[in-house]
């Protein structure tokens, strides 16, 4: 899916830091951003929040039947995310077997490449999860944009 | 607010019309519709028309206008209304408004998509945008993949099997063989269900409702009048609308459709109905699960027990409540457009007693539940014959 080189730009808090919304009256978080507190309205405070960056997968699916852009990575897994802080995010799982995901399993956030795009148009990234096994070392509890790297395409396509 | 009538509804042929364009279909189901209301097109006052996705696919925008160009209405008002797949409930919605309130006394109230002729792919990008582009398509969420991810909560939750996801499919495609207008009208087998192949697991290809063209469309007018034009009129004595989350993750329950919930209620309590009045519904199983979880929201079934229910056979024609007699979403065919008015033109057949070898016995009270996208917004109307 080609998404305009503004939309992309726009949506870098977001996509690359989980960046969500506190409210200060309620103190709910709330992902994505919302300018508006939809319990407090005009009585809420809202102020930018990074998301927790850990969490526990909610719910999953294999996606064998994908959108246009996302036909080289078919069939992926994706997972509704219950954060640390109980907001829930729609995210792909990335480096595992499917068999490896079940509702319940601890993911952290990882930072890729997202969809596919033609040599034109600019690289879409953001989070993705990965499971967090035992034996894997600490997840990251933030993560730092890369650089954008027109060249770093074959290797950073996949997940 | 005074009481609105349908007077009468058409459809197109449901299916791959590849014979036929987005504005051909507009003409097949509108023309169909006035004939069956014995009207002329000069007694109507005004045109609302859903449709999602024309300009994404056909590459047509400004279709109110067009509806009433192909029609040959010009110069009534003519407004096209958008809700992604129920499009067409909303646009009935702004129909039943526009009567209610007194400003017309007949307006015809359609619904068409043209999808068959686009890449399956590029159709998936056009009905993703039903739900947040930028935090679920952006990420390679498709419309199965939503309701996968509600499906495996339901698994969870509540016990629910994908056999028992698969008997709503199958039961529909029963339905579907008595509706010349369904897109397939042969039955299939739980077996065939589950050996369909995934498409977002746990649901199958059987469990989707198809990529479909169609047109439907009804002809409304101020119950007081509605006699006039002919002797069994069909009263929506209820029309209730509510919306919610346009991501999935942002909603509190992932078991239920809650502004199904909210609109069912509003509905129920405007006609001083309960669940067990209704004879026939025609509920929005865009996915098996969402048959499922319909029957629930709406109030047929307890929370939980929709998988049982639909196993058990509890939801076939002239059980205890008769759901999609018309072959539903998945068999009849889902042109997001239309399906909302097809419901209604399906009801409207059942409380006359038109509906053949697929008709409710003694139907008195139905139902149409309309979804738009992964259900933000959702429309529950109810009718009883005038």
């Amino acid at each position: 899916m080609k998404h305009p080189l503004p939309l992309i730009w726009r949506m870098i808090p977001e996509k690359y830091y989980i960046m969500g919304s506190h409210c200060s009256t309620c103190k709910n978080d709330f992902f994505p951003f919302r300018q508006i507190c939809p319990n407090c309205r005009r009585l809420g405070k809202v102020s930018e929040k990074r998301m927790p960056t850990t969490g526990t997968i909610f719910s999953y699916t294999e996606v064998s039947a994908p959108p246009s852009g996302f036909e080289y990575e078919s069939p992926y897994p994706l997972a509704i995310i219950e954060l640390d802080n109980k907001v829930k995010i729609l995210a792909q799982i990335i480096d595992c077997p499917m068999e490896k995901i079940k509702i319940g399993s601890r993911v952290s956030m990882r930072f890729r490449r997202v969809g596919d795009d033609d040599e034109e148009s600019a690289i879409s990234y953001g989070y993705k999860f990965a499971l967090i096994e035992d034996s894997a070392p600490a997840p990251a509890t933030s993560a730092k944009p890369e650089k954008h790297s027109k060249a770093s395409k074959p290797t950073a396509s996949k997940g | 607010m005074r009481g609105v009538s349908i007077i009468g509804g058409g459809l197109s042929k449901f299916g791959e019309r590849w014979d036929k364009s987005f504005r051909d279909l507009v003409v097949e189901a509108g023309t169909a519709a006035v004939i069956d209301a014995g009207i002329e097109g000069r007694e109507i006052q005004a045109i609302y028309g859903g449709c999602m996705s024309s300009g994404r696919l056909v590459g047509q925008e400004h279709v109110g206008a067009l509806f009433a160009d192909f029609l040959g209405l010009n110069p009534i008002p003519a407004t096209r209304c958008e809700a992604a797949c129920a499009s067409g409930g909303v646009a009935l919605r702004a129909g039943f408004l526009a009567v209610a309130s007194g400003m017309y006394d007949v307006v015809a109230v359609g619904g068409v998509e043209k999808m068959t002729d686009f890449d399956s792919a590029d159709v998936a990008i056009a009905l993703g945008g039903a739900g947040d582009m930028e935090h679920e398509l952006f990420f390679g969420a498709t419309f199965p993949a939503l309701y996968a991810l509600m499906a495996r909560r339901h698994m969870l939750e509540y016990g629910t099997t994908e056999e028992m996801m698969a008997s709503a499919p199958v039961k529909n495609h029963k339905n579907a063989v008595h509706n010349p207008y369904a897109q397939y009208r042969n039955e299939i087998t739980i077996d065939d269900v589950m050996n369909s192949g995934y498409i977002a697991s746990p649901l199958k290809l059987l469990d989707c409702s198809p990529i479909t063209d169609g047109a439907a469309a009804i002809i409304l007018c101020a119950s007081e009048k509605a006699k006039k034009f002919r002797k069994d009129p069909v009263e929506i004595i209820a029309s209730s609308q509510a919306s919610d989350t346009i991501s999935l993750s942002n909603r509190h329950c992932m078991t239920e459709l809650h502004a199904t919930k909210v609109a069912a209620a509003d509905a129920y309590k405007h006609a001083k109905l309960t669940p067990k009045d209704i004879d026939v519904a025609e509920v929005h199983d865009c996915f098996s699960i969402a048959e499922i979880m319909a029957i629930e929201d709406l109030g047929f079934f307890e929370k939980g027990k929709g998988g049982p229910a639909s196993l058990e056979g509890l939801t076939a024609l002239n059980s205890e409540v008769s759901i999609n007699t018309s072959g539903g979403l998945k068999a009849t065919g889902h042109p997001v457009g239309a399906t909302g008015i097809k419901q209604a033109v399906e009801i409207m057949w059942q409380l006359q007693g038109r509906a053949d070898k697929r008709q409710v016995n003694d139907a008195e009270i139905g139902m149409t539940h309309n979804v738009g996208g992964s259900g933000a917004t959702a429309v529950v109307n109810i009718y009883k014959r005038l």
